[in-house]
């Protein structure tokens, strides 16, 4: 394939990855937990690079995977504790993410992991780096990574459908049916934090909040069936990730910041002109609906 | 003051004091306000501003970016509310959205204006993380001045404020404006945030706002005390953090204050007069004791009975 078709398959799987779990944080309110994962999984990164010296896909996740339930783990710990929920997010996050900073500033240098890197991805170097799969060919790393995790992510979701929809709902009923909602918290949580790392090579930690949320949030608008919402996020990740490419082209400059502000573009449309929920949608019935009560 | 080190740098540690301080009681009222991830959000919207100023002006002028920043997360608060009220969306999506997008923007910005001439050299890059070292004699003074503004606007409206907070009704009541009181909150709360990022950079100033009020909130039950010991808290991390920034070429700042700033709160977390664990271990101790004392006087008597 060629180098800018394998940009683009990097970042729709990111786009269709994200849109997945994303669709679930908006549903279970936890936009900001989202924030603060992806800000911790550095450390998680920056440890398992010190502990192993290298950087491969393997210990990254694994790494992440811890520092993404450190976290929750401590946002619950500091909840129970008596401290406001996005106080204690606000807390860990900071910490966990100042003391990866500070390992890569002291510890790892410029050698092989940046913070610039870490943050903001360098989705150009990803066709360069490849690894042969049986029967297919040379694949890059990052995007082979990101296509196990979706297919991950897809298998937990769909496998569990039914369970994710009630606890995401109504966390009530589905302790009262004896479904452990705990542990599908963390279970959801590691979800995040390995969608997190698999995206990291491509959009960098900070803009997998955008891509995480925003094409979520611009689909909830759109619908009230989560189906239809799972899809239509999805559609609109692959669809901010495939303009972002190409406005960064364009303007030559960011990638990942481009794709953030693509997803933005598509959650203003939405905001403004969607059928339901739209403001202009609304601005329009307010009216129409007045005179109807009117009579 | 510290012997050993630079005119320079005993400026910037008195201005990151000051800063820490201005912050820690800013922070004391985004709390009560159960808004301290907005600051995260705000922090991150200022970006662009900064960006934008400087591709305007053509050169580093700190007013200037302060200008744009306080614009760029103005706008950032007002989409905030704007989502939140006339959609479905709930706050923390809401911020999420905004956070991201906002950042990217200033990323997309950052890359154009480090690319045109001169950009490179801006030290733009240190908005992101901090750099303490890299501000001039000038810088120094505007932040500070600023940053005793806001510590003076705390403690002169100090009552106005604990009423607004804690009994908005009453405060209505007096004749206080709520809407007067909550504008001038949030001119604070934004002057403060971007008057820090250079010093700690917008990722990390939100942890100047949140961390120091959660550690005081162990010690006290007085709001008074509260705002002091944040203030404290916010001030000695931030000088602390400077100052272990310093020993190590190029370290950022931001991330050393903050850790400074964790390991307090880890301390008060333990041995926090009124809700640290030692204070509620000895707490429960206490209770034990009373609860068994009645039961001991009865075995006393039964024993002296027989």
């Amino acid at each position: 394939m060629s180098y800018t078709g394998w940009i683009l398959l990097t970042a729709s799987l990111v786009g269709l990855t994200c849109g997945i779990v994303g669709t679930f944080l908006i549903l279970r309110r936890m936009a900001m937990m989202a924030d603060a994962i992806s800000h911790s999984v550095l450390l998680g990164i920056v440890v398992a690079y010190l502990i192993t010296r290298q950087l491969s896909g393997g210990h990254m996740l694994i790494g992440s995977i811890a520092a993404g339930l450190l976290t929750a783990l401590l946002v619950q710990f500091l909840h129970s504790r008596g401290v406001a929920h996005d106080a204690s997010i606000g807390v860990v996050f900071t910490t966990l993410f100042a003391a990866g900073v500070i390992l890569i500033a002291t510890q790892v240098g410029n050698a092989h992991l940046d913070v610039k890197h870490a943050l903001m991805g360098e989705i150009t170097f990803v066709p360069w780096n490849t690894v042969d799969v049986p029967w297919i060919g040379a694949v890059p790393q990052a995007t082979l990574l990101l296509f196990i995790v979706l297919l991950i992510v897809l298998t937990v979701i769909l496998a569990l459908y039914k369970e994710w929809k009630i606890t995401s709902f109504d966390p009530a009923l589905a302790a009262s049916l004896g479904l452990p909602v705990a542990l599908m918290h963390y279970l959801f949580m590691t979800l995040v934090s390995v969608t997190t790392v698999a995206s990291f090579d491509a959009v960098g930690a900070i803009m997998v909040v955008a891509m995480l949320i925003t094409p979520a949030a611009a689909a909830y608008l759109w619908t009230e069936r989560l189906s239809v919402m799972l899809l239509l996020s999805c559609a609109f990740g692959v669809l901010a990730a495939v303009a972002g490419y190409y406005i960064a082209v364009l303007l030559d400059t960011s990638i990942s910041g481009s794709m953030a502000f693509a997803a933005g573009l598509v959650f203003i449309v939405s905001f403004l002109v969607s059928p339901t929920s739209g403001v202009l949608a609304r601005r329009f019935r307010a009216p129409a609906i007045a005179e109807e009560q009117g009579r | 003051m510290i012997a050993g080190l630079s005119p320079n740098t005993q400026w910037v540690l008195f201005s990151t004091l000051i800063l820490g301080m201005a912050a820690g009681l800013i922070g004391c009222l985004a709390y009560w306000k159960r808004q301290s991830l907005m600051s995260d959000a705000l922090s991150h919207a200022a970006l662009p501003g900064v960006v934008i100023a400087f591709a305007l002006l053509g050169f580093k002028s700190i007013p200037g970016m302060i200008a744009g920043a306080a614009v760029s997360a103005l706008l950032g608060f007002l989409f905030i509310q704007w989502i939140q009220s006339s959609s479905k969306i709930k706050e923390d999506t809401a911020m999420g959205i905004i956070l991201s997008i906002f950042f990217g923007l200033g990323m997309m910005l950052l890359s154009i204006v480090n690319r045109t001439a001169g950009g490179g050299q801006s030290g733009l890059d240190s908005f992101i993380f901090g750099q303490a070292a890299s501000m001039t004699g000038k810088d120094v003074r505007t932040m500070s001045a600023l940053a005793l503004a806001v510590i003076a606007a705390v403690a002169i409206g100090f009552k106005e404020w604990k009423l607004f907070l804690f009994d908005s009704d009453f405060a209505r009541g007096l004749g206080l404006s709520g809407k007067l009181m909550n504008g001038i909150y949030m001119t604070l709360l934004i002057l403060v945030i971007v008057i820090g990022i250079q010093a700690v950079g917008v990722i990390l100033m939100s942890a100047l706002l949140i961390i120091p009020p959660v550690s005081a909130r162990y010690w006290t039950q007085s709001f008074k005390r509260m705002l002091i010991l944040s203030a404290l808290f916010g001030g000695g991390a931030g000088a602390a953090g400077t100052w272990i920034s310093t020993l190590g070429k190029g370290w950022p700042t931001g991330p050393f204050i903050v850790v400074v700033s964790s390991s307090l709160f880890l301390i008060s977390l333990v041995f926090g007069f009124q809700k640290g664990w030692l204070a509620k271990w000895r707490h429960v101790q206490a209770h034990k004791r009373q609860a068994a004392e009645p039961l001991r006087q009865n075995a006393r008597k039964e024993e002296s009975a027989v």
